[in-house]
């Protein structure tokens, strides 16, 4: 143990230190108001953000349990980013929630897992990641303590995931049983193209689908969306999804790397299946949250188009349209979450002529929703289009055409959306909302971010240059 | 033509051109985008002063350059003065936004912010009143900024992106009476006439980046010119036995064709004359539509050295047009239009200049002829347009028939108009004889018959001037009193400052400082040459002194004389309608309607089979989204069988 430790795990430490800090706050009672908590929380997140900001360092620790890279602390600090987002867009709701030092506990445990998921050079540190990150989950979604929905989810997300873990957690045995280890850099070496890999290889695959929410393993993700808190539907579709893609570009590629040629096929079908069905889903759904739901569901299988191209670019435009698909779902969030605490509406109808009395609010809400569809000159155009030409690199150009496809089909209820808000009318229009400093604050640099982030090639450079560090 | 010593640029110039760029679009900004109504009643000065602080600037920079820093071993530079890299396609190929500074760029620059500023500043007073004055303002401030743009643009597709925004301001400022039918319908037809003709602006700049791996001006210029592989690869390509770099040349002169309205996409002008009239001012007389003769003139040396037949449409192109416009200029009846049409037959003079001219020394006399006409045309026009502005402020019309006598109740606008028609008609020494002098001149070295052709147009240009002038100003017997004021201070300055170019423009050296190849050269002025141009000029003036001083039939007698020919001309050859039945008789019926029917029943009715085929199949599968736990596992491990099944046996 010397300062190496210190240095290299830095991200995770310092989340580990908020979290003892929030328990001695709930145990001796010091923090009386929430909004005192809520600015304690978000300050001690600019410094987290600050701390990785300093340790962009290579290295492992515990004989390659954990690995730190340049890379990882990147995605980390995407996933800080978006949780402070997360967390300024929430503020009404969480000002007003009895037991907010636990919710902090449990989100910032979460995004731990998470944390050591990225990092993990083991198949058992990963797994401890997983399930730090999707227990402490399943717990949040039960946050609405007085609503049956949300116990409803919880319950529901609880079993599934268990279920989808265990499957994985078969996975994982198998691959032990015929290497013998379960490092990921013997695995490497060891994983030829034998049956029991394959099969190894999709119950993996499967507990990783499920969790970025994959069609057909994508039910639990509406249910789920729907009964959970807002601001922890963000952050399940968010930074969750972020999270799980990030190991899969770092860890499970490499990994599985001697069976690319299996996979590939594998992606394929999981892709058109994922932005079919989804986007014929998301055109039926009334209710936002479940329209979200099914649209970071299609967002999620233009990502994994990136992924199947197995090459240091397309990962690194996954990468760089996971920033902007953070900054584009959490615009529509920030807005989405205003107007369900403070108004309590979460219909689509309820949108309509959300123009007349929220100007600023609705072109904000618009943008976001340009930019999740690809219209130029949102950020989301320019990131489609990085994952596309990376996608048609593999060569496989029925499936860019379905990409395609359905891209045009989801113009149509995004567009819809949009036109609720803009052109149909309301006999009783959603009021002026005045969400506050912090929600404003959230907004603007989710606008910010959608505005900018398309323009700035250098933000894909660097990228592409950690990939290669 | 790439001349690899480079100037030292002085630090300032290039804060100075930059700042040229920025602010005329922080003054759109500020009046078009910010405070709603907060600087309502500013509007015109904040216009103005950043105009001024533009022209300052250019001004400063084009003395810098001419003087100062511009020369190196005797010869003007091309010089890149800023770059930054903006989309790249590939390694060679990038859009770039820069500032490229040469003679005739430096040029432009000072011509585009003067007259914009005399605009900005007549408009105070002409446009007094007005209730979205802040909103003209701004779009006046868009288009300087991209004129501006244009003429400094490094890249080909940097000129192209400006090239449209000037064409967006264009169809804002012609529409700019929206209530007014015909001013919408004008701007409609400016847009998309210009617009097919930007099409082959595209096309040309796509082919021609293709073979010169370039959009960059000076390289592409550079390999165009000289015996590389880019070259003889753009020669040998060819398409219906025209090379390739041809092609290009000729596709890209259409667009310069479009915006400069010559034939046969000169109709749009004539109709935006619908817009303020300040504004034909500017945009419609002196800068815009020169936009085409400025395109010719930036890939010059590419046209003059490589392809023979592109510089023969430029020039047959030119001189037809300047023919066909002098003709349909001496039957029009509405001010405005006599001075559409003579636009389009002076920027014809530019354009023929052009195609006549070779390159280097004494055969590049036609580019600085086009030049030196450009630079005088943009005064003395610009001075009409605003005489006319000020006329027709006075009596409410347009038409000729309303007017008659009024020098005596407008005698300082009687003065700056009967020096724009005297400077337009040619004659010593106000600035038009000299431009059009050296326009002669290099048509008689070069293409007698075109010397003819112009000889003619000059002659009638002189002729239907006149005819403007003394139908305006005599015609009737004048009126004594003076009903009220020619207008304020705000008028005065610019009439007389252009008053005062349109006299004395004509001593600017031009042979010395814009030239084909950056050289100076001796240019050879033979009086007795010039006299042949005078005295055609003085011929039309007196014609038309002898039919229009005073009211009398004798005009009558002769259109009568000449019946269905003065009919034609008056309609102007039926180019509109010939339009018409092309659009509506052919393209409509021919291929619209067939297409629409396509449209309508093959192509919606495959997108309704979609749509339903969509919601029928969604509403099977929603059973699936059950909304029970039990059943999602299950659909987990069937869909984790059928994987695991599909993927052993591909294997094997």
């Amino acid at each position: 143990m010397n300062l190496d430790f210190f240095r290299l795990m830095l991200p995770e430490l310092f989340l580990i230190l908020i979290i003892f800090i929030l328990l001695i706050i709930k145990i001796g009672d010091f923090v009386k108001q929430n909004t005192y908590l809520i600015n304690i929380v978000n300050i001690l997140f600019v410094l987290n953000i600050g701390a990785i900001l300093l340790c962009f360092n290579n290295g492992e620790l515990f004989s390659g349990m954990y690995i730190s890279k340049s890379i990882f602390s990147f995605e980390k600090l995407i996933l800080v980013c978006g949780s402070l987002i997360i967390f300024l867009l929430s503020h009404h709701w969480l000002k007003n929630h009895k037991h907010l030092a636990e919710f902090y506990i449990l989100i910032i445990s979460s995004l731990l897992g998470m944390e050591y998921m990225i990092s993990s050079g083991n198949f058992l540190m990963f797994y401890l990641g997983l399930e730090l990150a999707s227990i402490t989950l399943a717990a949040l979604v039960n946050f609405d303590l007085e609503k049956k929905k949300s116990s409803e989810a919880a319950m529901k997300m609880i079993l599934l995931s268990a279920f989808s873990s265990g499957i994985m957690l078969f996975g994982i045995s198998l691959l032990y049983g015929t290497s013998g280890s379960l490092d990921f850099d013997v695995l490497k070496n060891s994983i030829s193209a034998n049956k029991l890999n394959i099969v190894a290889l999709i119950f993996v695959f499967s507990g990783f689908a499920f969790k970025i929410s994959a069609v057909p393993f994508h039910f639990w993700t509406a249910d789920v969306y729907e009964g959970a808190p807002i601001s922890v539907t963000a952050f399940l579709s968010v930074i969750s999804k972020a999270a799980v893609v990030f190991v899969f570009i770092s860890v499970l590629s490499p990994l599985f790397n001697n069976l690319y040629f299996l996979w590939n096929y594998l992606l394929i079908g999981i892709i058109a299946l994922t932005i079919t069905i989804a986007n014929i889903f998301a055109i039926r759904q009334h209710n936002v949250k479940r329209f979200l739901a099914f649209s970071s569901i299609v967002q999620a299988g233009y990502i994994l188009l990136a992924i199947s191209a197995n090459n240091s670019i397309a990962q690194s435009s996954a990468i760089y349209f996971i920033i902007i698909y953070l900054f584009s779902n959490l615009g529509v969030f920030a807005v989405v979450s205003a107007i369900s605490d403070l108004y309590n509406k979460e219909e689509m109808k309820d949108y309509r002529g959300l123009y007349k009395n929220n100007p600023m609010l609705s072109w904000a809400l618009a943008l976001s929703i340009f930019s999740l569809a690809g219209i130029p000159p949102a950020a989301g155009f320019f990131g489609k289009i990085f994952l596309i030409t990376s996608g048609a690199f593999t060569g496989n150009y029925a499936l860019i055409a379905l990409a395609v496809i359905n891209l045009v089909i989801s113009l149509y209820y995004y567009l819809m959306f949009i036109k609720k808000i803009f052109i149909e009318e309301n006999e009783y229009p959603i009021e002026k909302l005045k969400p506050g400093l912090n929600v404003y604050l959230a907004i603007s640099t989710c606008v910010c971010g959608i505005l900018i982030i398309g323009f700035i090639g250098e933000i894909f450079e660097f990228i592409t240059r950690l990939f290669v560090n | 033509m790439i001349l690899n010593i480079t100037a030292v640029v002085p630090e300032n110039v290039i804060i100075f051109s930059k700042l040229i760029l920025v602010l005329p679009f922080l003054s759109f900004l500020l009046l078009g985008i910010t405070g709603i109504s907060k600087f309502k009643n500013y509007s015109g000065i904040i216009g103005i002063t950043s105009m001024l602080i533009t022209f300052v600037l250019s001004a400063m920079v084009a003395f810098k350059y001419f003087f100062n820093f511009g020369k190196a071993e005797d010869v003007f530079q091309k010089i890149l003065i800023y770059k930054k890299e903006w989309l790249s396609f590939s390694e060679n190929i990038s859009i770039d936004m820069g500032i490229l500074i040469d003679p005739i760029s430096v040029m432009m620059i000072v011509v585009v912010s003067f007259v914009s500023l005399m605009v900005h500043i007549y408009s105070a007073w002409y446009m007094k009143g007005d209730k979205r004055i802040k909103v003209y303002y701004s779009f006046l401030s868009l288009f300087t900024f991209s004129m501006l743009g244009l003429v400094l643009a490094s890249n080909l597709f940097q000129m192209y992106v400006f090239w449209e925004l000037v064409g967006v301001s264009s169809f804002l400022l012609i529409g700019y009476y929206y209530d007014k039918p015909q001013a919408v319908a004008a701007a409609k037809k400016a847009f998309i006439v210009t617009r097919f003709a930007d099409l082959g602006f595209l096309i040309g700049i796509l082919i021609l980046s293709y073979y010169s791996q370039s959009l960059d001006f000076i390289t592409t210029i550079d390999r165009l010119t000289s015996e590389s592989e880019f070259y003889n690869n753009s020669i040998a390509a060819s398409f219906i036995g025209i090379s390739a770099l041809t092609w290009a040349l000729v596709l890209i002169f259409v667009g310069g064709a479009g915006k400069s309205a010559m034939f046969p996409l000169h109709i749009w002008l004539p109709d935006a004359m619908e817009g303020p009239t300040p504004v034909s001012a500017l945009i419609h007389a002196a800068t815009m539509v020169v936009a085409g003769v400025f395109l010719v003139a930036r890939l010059f040396p590419v046209y003059a050295l490589s392809s023979y037949g592109a510089l023969n449409v430029v020039a047959f192109t030119g001189i037809f047009t300047s023919l066909f416009a002098a003709l349909i200029a001496c039957t029009q009846t509405d001010i405005k239009r006599v001075l559409a049409y003579s636009t389009i037959s002076q920027i014809g003079f530019m354009i023929f200049s052009l195609g006549i001219s070779g390159i280097g020394g004494e055969n590049g006399h036609g580019y600085m002829a086009s030049m030196f006409h450009l630079f005088t045309h943009a005064m003395f026009k610009a001075l009409l347009f605003l005489g006319a502005g000020a006329v027709i402020h006075y009596i409410h019309s347009n038409e000729m028939k309303d007017m008659g006598g009024l020098r005596k109740t407008m005698p300082f606008t009687n003065l700056c108009f009967l020096v724009a028609c005297l400077a337009i008609a040619g004659i010593p020494p106000f600035s038009g004889f000299f431009s059009k002098e050296e326009i002669l001149a290099a048509a008689w070295q070069s293409n007698k018959t075109i010397f003819f052709a112009a000889l003619f147009t000059a002659f009638l240009t002189a002729f239907y001037m006149f005819r403007l002038y003394f139908k305006i100003f005599w015609y009737i017997e004048p009126l004594k009193a003076k009903a009220k004021s020619e207008g304020n201070l705000y008028m005065i300055i610019p009439l007389s400052l252009l008053a005062f170019l349109s006299i004395f423009a004509g001593f600017v050296p031009f042979n010395k400082i814009i030239t084909s190849d950056g050289k100076a050269f001796e240019s050879s002025f033979h009086f007795t040459f010039s006299l042949l141009p005078i005295a055609v000029a003085v011929t039309g003036i007196l014609i038309s002194l002898y039919l229009f001083k005073s009211k009398n039939n004798k005009p009558a007698i002769i259109s009568s004389t000449f019946g269905s020919l003065i009919k034609t001309v008056r309609n102007k050859f039926y180019i509109d309608e010939l339009y018409i039945f092309i659009t509506q008789k052919v393209i409509f019926s021919l291929i619209s309607k067939p297409s629409t029917w396509i449209d309508k029943n093959i192509v919606d009715g495959a997108v309704n089979i979609t749509g339903n085929a969509t919601q029928t199949f969604s509403e099977k599968i929603k059973k699936i989204q059950s909304g029970n736990t039990q059943n999602y596992a299950f659909w987990y491990i069937s869909a984790l069988i059928i994987l695991i099944v599909i993927f052993t046996y591909m294997y094997y």
